[in-house]
Order: C-alpha cells, then sequence, then structure tokens
C-alpha cells in the first residue's frame, strides 16, 4: 500500500462510527492522533515482506489453536491478521502498544489454511514499534539491553558468563556450578573455537568489522536510538572507534 | 461512514464498505513457500544477480515434505554454529563435531562466523530485514571463500535463513540493497544451493552412525520434540519419510532414533512449541516454564513416560531442560531428561557423558537415562575431573579432541 493508498482511504472512509472500526476511545490512545496512527499503519504495509504474510482470513482460529502465547495471555493472532486485514488503523494501534510483544514469534501460526504468516505480521508491527520508539517497545525491552548489546558488539548472542545463579535462578544449581567452574569447563571443551567465556565462539577481528559495517550501513544501528538512545550512543562510539582504528569511514 | 440498507431494507451490513475491502484482498498468487528454491536461485545466478555455491561432494538426496528431492554433502562442511549451543549447551556442539569425525568426514569450524542474529531479531526486532539478509549472505559468503559447504547447527538459524532465501528470491530491491552491503565488505551475495540443517545431516547419516553403534539402546524410552523454526518456517525445505508418521510430521530426529534401536513413543501435544519464545526466555520465564511444563514435559511424562526427550534446536533443548527446576518446587509432574539426538547419538557411538556430551552442564536429571544406557556415571564424573585436574596443574591449557577419544 503506497502513502496515495492510505490517504484516499482515509479520505474516504472510516469516518468514527463505523461499525466495522475500533472506534478510539475503545481500542484507547485517543490522544494519539488518527493520522499518527495511520503513517504507522503505513510504515507496516509498506515492508518489503507484508504482501507475502496477508492475504485475508477466514476466521477459522486455526492460528489461535496452535498459538502458545493464546494460551497464557489475552492474545490472538487472528485478531493480528483481521485487523491488518480491515486496514483497522485504531486496532493495529492498539495490538502495537498492547499485544505484538507476547508473541513466541514460534510461527505456528503458519500453520493458517489462507496462508497468512501472523507472526511475520507481528515482526514487522515489532520494527516499527521499536522504529517510532513506541511505549510498548521501550517496556518490552527494558531489561535486554544487554542481549542487544552482545550481539551488535561481539556477533554471537548468549555467552558462557551470561550464566549467572542470580540472572537464572530458576534454572536450578546446576548454573551456579557452570558460573563457578566457568573458565575451566570451557578450556576443557575439545573444539578450538570454543574456548571463550564472553562469547559462545571465538569471532575474528575482521569479521566484526564486516558486522559492525552490515549495522552501520542498513541502520540497524539506528532503529534503537529511540528506545534506547544511551545503549545506542554506546555502541555507535564503539563501532565507529573500532572502524577508526581499521581507517574505515563509513 | 453510514451503515448501508440490504435488500430487505432493514439490514445495517455495511456492503459497500465490505466490497471495497473484498476488492483489496482479492488472492493472487500463492507465495506461501517457493516449489523449488534450488531452481529459483540457480535461474537469478544465470542472470548474474547472486553466485551459488555448489553442493560438490558426495550427497545423500532425502525427500521433503512435498517431494522436492534435497542433497545434503557428506564431507568438507563449514559448520555454522550456534550462539546458544556453544554458549550454554557446549556438548551439542562438541557431539556434532565428534560424530562427524569419529565417521571420518572432514570439516571446518569457522571464527569467520557471526551469529545469524535472528534469536535477537524475533526477541526484540532491533533489526530489519536487509540487516538479517546481510548478515546471512556474509556468511555464506565466508563458508563459499573457504570451498566447505555450510551445515547449520541451530534451528532458528536454518529457519531464519530460509526466510531468507526467499526474501532474497521474491524482492529485487532486496537484492540490490544487500549488494550493495556486501560490495562495502568486498563480498558478492551468495547463497548455498541447499540450507542444511545438522539434524538433516544425522538423519541421511543414521545408517552410518548405526553401523557404529557399540551401547544398546533397546528399551530405551524416547520422545520427540520437533523445532518449530526447522518444519514450520519455510517449510518446504524440512524433511519428511512416508515411513515415518507416515510422512505427516518430520522424519529427522525420530528417524535416528529408530535407527539406534529407541523406543520412540508418541504424545498429543508433539506439534506445539517447547515455550522458548525467544524474548521470553531471557525476560519473562514465567510463560516459558508454565509452557515447557505444562504443555509439553507433563503432557510427555503421563502420555508417553520417556526416559528422555530428544529435539534438533537450541532453543528447545534449553527450554525443556532449564524449566523443570522452578517446577519441581510445585510438586509437578517434571524430571525428565533433555538432549539433543546429536548427543544421543554420541552416546550411542561410545560418547564420554562429560567429555563429550557435556552434560553437566545440562540441568534436568540425566543420570538414571545413562544408568539405563549401561553406562557408570559416577565412574564417567572421576575420569572428567582427573582430567579437570591435569588443567588446573598447567599439565595442559586445553584438553584436545586426543583427550576426548582416549
Amino acid at each position: 500500500m503506497t502513502a496515495t493508498d492510505v490517504q484516499s482511504q482515509l479520505a474516504g472512509a472510516p469516518a468514527p462510527a463505523d461499525a466495522h472500526y475500533k472506534l478510539p476511545d475503545v481500542a484507547g490512545y485517543p490522544d494519539v492522533p488518527f493520522e499518527e496512527k495511520a503513517r504507522l499503519f503505513e510504515e507496516i504495509t509498506n515492508d518489503l515482506r507484508f504482501s507475502d504474510y496477508l492475504y485475508g482470513c477466514y476466521e477459522c482460529g486455526i492460528c489461535v489453536a496452535v498459538c502458545p502465547s493464546a494460551r497464557f495471555y489475552d492474545f490472538s493472532p487472528r485478531r493480528i491478521a483481521q485487523a491488518a486485514a480491515r486496514e483497522d488503523v485504531e486496532l493495529i494501534y492498539q495490538q502495537m502498544q498492547e499485544d505484538i510483544w507476547e508473541c513466541s514469534q514460534c510461527f505456528s501460526c503458519l500453520r493458517c489454511p489462507r496462508g497468512n504468516n501472523p507472526g511475520g505480521i507481528i515482526t514487522i508491527m515489532r520494527e516499527v514499534a521499536v522504529n517510532n520508539g513506541l511505549a510498548s517497545a521501550k517496556e518490552a525491552l527494558a531489561g535486554y539491553s544487554r542481549i542487544i548489546y552482545k550481539i551488535m558488539s561481539t556477533g554471537t548472542q548468549v555467552s558462557p558468563d551470561m550464566l549467572q545463579p542470580d540472572a537464572f535462578p530458576d534454572w536450578g544449581p546446576e548454573t551456579g556450578d557452570v558460573s563457578a567452574n566457568l573458565d575451566l569447563w570451557r578450556r576443557a571443551l575439545p573444539p578450538e573455537t570454543m574456548h571463550t567465556t564472553t562469547t559462545g565462539w571465538a569471532v575474528a577481528d575482521s569479521t566484526l568489522i564486516e558486522l559492525y559495517l552490515i549495522w552501520l550501513h542498513t541502520g540497524a544501528l539506528d532503529m534503537i536510538s529511540d528506545v534506547d538512545a544511551s545503549l545506542h550512543a554506546i555502541l555507535t562510539e564503539l563501532m565507529e572507534e573500532r572502524l577508526e582504528d581499521e581507517g574505515i569511514e563509513i | 461512514m453510514t451503515l448501508t440498507a440490504g435488500p430487505d431494507g432493514r439490514s445495517s451490513i455495511p456492503i459497500e464498505s465490505l466490497k471495497r475491502k473484498k476488492d483489496h484482498f482479492e488472492r493472487g498468487e500463492d507465495r506461501r513457500s517457493l516449489e523449488d528454491p534450488r531452481a529459483e536461485l540457480l535461474e537469478l545466478e544465470d542472470k548474474g544477480e547472486l553466485v551459488v555455491q555448489k553442493i560438490d561432494h558426495e550427497a545423500l538426496t532425502l525427500p521433503t515434505k512435498y517431494g522436492r528431492p534435497k542433497r545434503i554433502q557428506k564431507a568438507h562442511l563449514w559448520h555454522h554454529k550456534s550462539c546458544g549451543q556453544c554458549g550454554h549447551i557446549p556438548g551439542y556442539s562438541t557431539s556434532i563435531f565428534w560424530v562427524m569425525r569419529q565417521l571420518g568426514y572432514d570439516y571446518h569450524d569457522p571464527r569467520d562466523q557471526t551469529s545469524c542474529t535472528a534469536w535477537n531479531y524475533y526477541a526484540s526486532a532491533t533489526s530489519n530485514s536487509a540487516a538479517q539478509a546481510a548478515v546471512a549472505v556474509r556468511n555464506f559468503a565466508a563458508a563459499r571463500e573457504t570451498g566447505y559447504f555450510p551445515l547449520i547447527h541451530c534451528g532458528t538459524s536454518y529457519g531464519h535463513y530460509k526466510e531468507v532465501r526467499e526474501e532474497l528470491i521474491r524482492h529485487p530491491e532486496l537484492r540490490a540493497e544487500v549488494r550493495r552491503i556486501m560490495g562495502k565488505l568486498g563480498k558478492e551475495l551468495v547463497l548455498p544451493e541447499e540450507i542444511v540443517h545438522y539434524s538433516e545431516w544425522f538423519h541421511a547419516m543414521r545408517g552410518e552412525i548405526a553401523a557404529k553403534q557399540v551401547r544398546d539402546f533397546t528399551g530405551i524410552k524416547v520422545t520427540v520434540h520437533p523445532a518449530c523454526h526447522y518444519y514450520k518456517l519455510v517449510e518446504g525445505d524440512a524433511i519428511y519419510d512416508p515411513d515415518i508418521y507416515g510422512g505427516q510430521r518430520t522424519a529427522v530426529v525420530t528417524g535416528l532414533a529408530q535407527a539406534l534401536g529407541a523406543d520412540v513413543r508418541t504424545y498429543s501435544t508433539w506439534f506445539d512449541c517447547c515455550g522458548f519464545g525467544f524474548r521470553h526466555i531471557l525476560v519473562q520465564r514465567d510463560f516459558t516454564r508454565s509452557f515447557a511444563t505444562l504443555r509439553k514435559i507433563e503432557v510427555m511424562k503421563e502420555e508417553a513416560d520417556p526416559d528422555v526427550v530428544l529435539t534438533h534446536d537450541t532453543g528447545c533443548v534449553t527450554t525443556l531442560d532449564k524449566s523443570q527446576f522452578a517446577a519441581k518446587a510445585h510438586d509437578r509432574n517434571v524430571g525428565l531428561a533433555v538432549m539433543s539426538e546429536a548427543q544421543f547419538a554420541a552416546l550411542a557411538m561410545g560418547a564420554h557423558p562429560y567429555k563429550v556430551c557435556q552434560l553437566h552442564w545440562h540441568s534436568a536429571d540425566y543420570r538414571p537415562l545413562l544408568e539405563k544406557m549401561g553406562i557408570d556415571w559416577e565412574k564417567a564424573w572421576a575420569e572428567f575431573q582427573a582430567d579437570l585436574k591435569r588443567l588446573e596443574n598447567g599439565e595442559k591449557r586445553y584438553l584436545d579432541w586426543d583427550d576426548v577419544d582416549n
């Protein structure tokens, strides 16, 4: 959908009285202008993957039946697909603020007989929420900064030294054993690449430089500037310094 | 907009509005999953759009979900490691390497490899399609530079890379963007002829693995958790076999366990995910623990009474293994060993439970399983401790493959 499409839809359509669209006071967030919500929706539909992920909805509920998050939360992949199909801008905004972070991203919902990918739509909605610094994204990513720092700066996500008993008390006493013996146990691993404690394996310096270039050239690093400004500043400085050492200019 | 009256003059259905919406969603071409991505890649290569790394060593051919034959290269493989396996379940990766060594197939364990970064992407969405595709292609280009063919350890990496491949095939603008970024790295847009998960290699090689079996697994009761990102994401690539579950579930893991003589048992919630959730396992584990316990472990125990649950992905092993401790405090019906089928196969072939399979990194109690396999775990632990002493004494800095095999 193009900007013109959205504008023409907005011009001809859903007045607040339309029974098939959420009213702002029902959807919540009446203080956010409809135009802003429509802009975010347009950002979602402009993603190149969107047309691969949504074909309509039979309302059969198979996606809900197989969804793990639907069993534990007030969450429904069917509502996500239907809101996107109906272009219900108010409801989509509500879902971006209240629902999307409950999705498990397991993609069981790909069982959809219509060929929809509700999990994929949610991935895009999350990206838009992050890109625009929505409150739900800030809340969902609070406490997650160190993971983003780790993956963006080292090229591996979870590291052996993350296994701290105070961070994972529910994982049992074995986590404490790993933590207490970490260096020794890592040195006992036969693969040479796995003697590391701060990364899952040893990543070459030249590889890291290439990864930093990817984050910078694709705008992926800048995506977090609104949701976590301090993390963004730290990572930007780290990457730019490293690239400068290599004589690479962005 | 006012509501429109129907033919009876009484309906309040907004017919014009619905017609407009229906027009917008007229169904076009079904683009759920490409029928033959390999053919599409080769066509794009002919047009000079990308480079395809070909299978250039002996390969075995396996059937996929919709029948497309998929070739699995046996040797000379570039091991695309997994963050979670290497970081938290190192016996998983070590067992994959060990089995390959025991069968005499050469491989490359690269440092020129990053994570696929998909765990973070599915958890936090702090990336975009161009960055995700560039990370994938950078790794594939690095593999091609070595001449070794990529073998993906992680189910999520495998699933995500298949998504990336579909996006690159479908969207020329994404290919152009990735080529632009790769140009800055001095690399080309490279994709392999087939995207292969390690569990497909184990499935293909199950006959050779079983031929080297030294421990009798008759009577070992197994349940299998098939990994969502293996067979639900871009489902057409997953291996299915008419002789295993009648072709109605993926054949990997189960086929290997059966080849090793184990008693594979089914349970009703086999299709459910494990509860990993990507962000949930890290910052919202109440969901993960509940789902893993209530929908997987307890159901397996009640319906199948297994000795071990086997799975083939990083997140699934972590979730099913780590979620049981807290549930025990609530007197839930838990207490089930969890491991990858790679570790299971290694044990069958005589691997050391600590030096190779690294079971001391696991949380759920695996010792009753080892006893049933005829393994004296106390003796094995003492042997491992003796090796650790050598490291502590400074006799050696690291254990290596010679220490493990002898």
